[in-house]
């Protein structure tokens, strides 16, 4: 598959509407086209963007209340019957309070259900660090069979969403409160495991997943005006991994930032990393949070205080490069 | 589909599942005897008289689906499915050995006609209740009863089910408490009490039916009283005895979850002739 864009100059990275938002819209389209479609939620459902599945296929919508472990196993429970589940909430709540459901009563026995956790990562802002979701791909990754999903804009939201519902097996898909810098148009197609590569470069491949993936391509758009020529790679699937994408990456520019709005030490980086060793062992970076918890405050100042900003990309980038044929 | 309603003879299968699952866990030399035979006449009765299903066709859609949330009393449950003709009979002594389809606790992948892996405790309700939901919004006449342990109602997760349940009147849903008083480290009344368990389940929105757990005749009534109960789900307060049918095993802590010693299984098995 050719890049999406020949140079990176030509991203204007206007932003669109939150990936929660493109969930809710998405949820909509895969209701009216497959019957079997639910949707569960714990009394967040105007902040997910369940509500509009809600009031269009209210037979179809389960609401749970406050009680994320019960809405995960009646998703399970469902899924044996027949039904496509989305169960959805706050992604530290569906993950962390759902997570013994979704290995024992999803995962364990591979049922059909679908967790899309929204309020991922420190973006949400104001709100505070128990609110914020920075280990969710983490413990994703942990439920063996799970497919891990982590859409960077809109149209990927969209287009995964249809994925979603084709895919037989137990999901998670993250989505995010902030508005997401638009990076595709609504011709751009996605398969599940297939990373997209948005632009060629040659010195070093910036990855990112989620909303560091426009950073990253601001950060390739900085290092361009330098004379350095930077791959940008979308990992909109987690899991599995595109491993021929990544050890493609690792040949052809032999250094690799990684990014995303995670914790660094068990999200999609340490995961690359492993590919990475296996396949073409070259330097890497990584770029996210470090062993902390972040704070209130707008969603701006929180990603550029933790470090989850262009310049933290660019600055990764510089400091692989040094390593680079040492 | 199996029909046999005469309690002398289900009684009689009852005590024959009781040897079965007794010689299986004495195989194995671990397992849960006590609550493997508190709750035989409960999956006895469910599975050969009370339940609309067919073990020539397990994934036929509009059956009635059977949730051991109590997964670790899997040696009855297993018992009972092979004598139906879902499993053979003649591998049940492999249970909790490599590669065997008898796993130590229900495991779907290498079972398929169980309708879930359990297990871990407390979240056979909630996926009732799903199960529930998914035959109402398709007009599917199938009912799911799931089996739970006394001990295991300490579970949260449980009263997140029950309040859920109650509240959206989920009446094709039958759970029944295995509710023999003893859990690994004693009994429930001292480890963690329950009581006043009916009001409980009542206060929560569901149909309360008490009944003896050992009397063939009383669950068929019961089971008849929760299906024809419209409008909300029904909880069967099954009185039983853990390690029923074993005068040693009877209310012992220790048999929760220690297998019998082939001297002790003799024993049980002339007991129980």
């Amino acid at each position: 598959m050719p890049a999406v864009k020949a140079n990176v100059k030509e991203f204007e990275l206007k932003l669109g509407p939150a990936t929660r938002e493109a969930f809710g819209k998405a949820l909509v389209e895969v209701g009216r086209k497959n019957p079997n479609v639910v949707t569960l939620d714990a009394d967040l459902s105007k902040s997910t963007y369940t509500a509009g599945f809600a009031k269009e296929f209210p037979d179809r919508f389960v609401e749970c209340g406050i009680a994320e472990s019960n809405m995960i196993a009646i998703a399970a429970g469902l899924a044996s019957g027949g039904k496509i589940p989305f169960a959805s909430s706050f992604s530290v709540f569906a993950m962390n309070k759902g997570f013994e459901q979704l290995r024992v009563t999803a995962a364990f026995p591979n049922v059909n259900l679908k967790v899309v956790g929204t309020h991922s990562g420190i973006s949400i802002g104001e709100d505070g660090p128990s609110q914020m979701s920075i280990e969710d791909l983490s413990l994703a990754c942990s439920l063996a069979g799970f497919t891990v999903l982590c859409p960077a804009d809109e149209n990927a939201m969209i287009q995964l969403m249809h994925a979603a519902v084709d895919h037989v097996g137990p999901m998670f898909i993250r989505a995010g409160r902030a508005k997401a810098a638009v990076i595709y148009d609504a011709t751009q197609r996605f398969t599940i495991g297939k990373a997209i590569t948005l632009v060629e470069g040659t010195d070093v491949t910036l990855m990112a997943t989620g909303l560091m993936l426009a950073e990253s391509i601001r950060a390739a758009q900085t290092l361009a005006t330098e004379g350095i020529s930077a791959r940008v790679v979308d990992m909109h699937t987690i899991r599995p991994l595109d491993r021929d994408a990544i050890a493609d990456a690792a040949r052809a520019t032999g250094a690799i930032v990684v990014s995303e709005e995670h914790l660094v030490d068990a999200g999609l980086g340490v995961r690359v990393a492993q590919v990475v060793s296996e396949t073409k062992p070259v330097p890497m970076e990584f770029v996210g949070i470090h062993n902390t918890y972040a704070e209130s405050g707008t969603p701006e100042e929180i990603l550029d205080k933790y470090g989850l900003v262009a310049r933290d990309v660019v600055a990764a980038a510089r400091k692989v490069l040094a390593r680079k044929g040492n | 589909m199996l029909h046999i309603s005469d309690p002398a003879e289900l009684a009689d299968i009852a005590k024959r599942m009781r040897r079965t699952a007794l010689e299986m866990i004495t195989e194995a030399k671990s397992g849960h005897p006590g609550g493997s035979l508190s709750v035989t006449e409960i999956v006895v009765t469910l599975f050969m008289n009370v339940m609309r299903h067919d073990p020539a066709n397990p994934k036929w859609a509009d059956r009635d689906r059977f949730i051991l949330s109590k997964g670790h009393c899997c040696p009855m449950l297993y018992a009972v499915m092979a004598e139906c003709g879902y499993c053979p009979k003649e591998t049940l002594n492999t249970l909790r050995k490599l590669g065997s389809i008898y796993q130590g606790h229900p495991d779907v992948r290498f079972l398929p006609s169980l309708e879930a892996s359990t297990g871990s405790l407390g979240q056979g309700v909630s996926l009732a209740l799903g199960m529930g939901l998914a035959a109402k919004m398709d007009g599917n006449p199938a009912r799911t009863y799931v089996v739970l342990g006394d001990g295991e109602l300490q579970e949260g997760q449980i009263w997140e089910a029950a309040m859920f349940g109650g509240f959206h009147r989920v009446d094709n849903v039958v759970a029944i408490v295995d509710w023999n008083r003893i859990q690994l480290d004693g009994f429930v009344k001292d480890i963690l009490d329950l009581e006043p368990l009916a009001d409980k389940w009542r206060s929560f929105g569901w149909h309360v039916i008490e009944v003896d757990g050992h009397s063939i005749s009383g669950l068929q009534r019961a089971f008849i009283e929760a299906t024809g109960t419209r409008g909300k789900p029904s909880c069967i307060l099954a009185h039983t005895i853990k390690g029923k049918g074993v005068s040693f095993m009877e209310n012992q802590p220790k048999y929760h979850g220690t297998a019998p010693s082939k001297e002790e299984l003799a024993l049980a098995l002339k007991e129980l002739a």
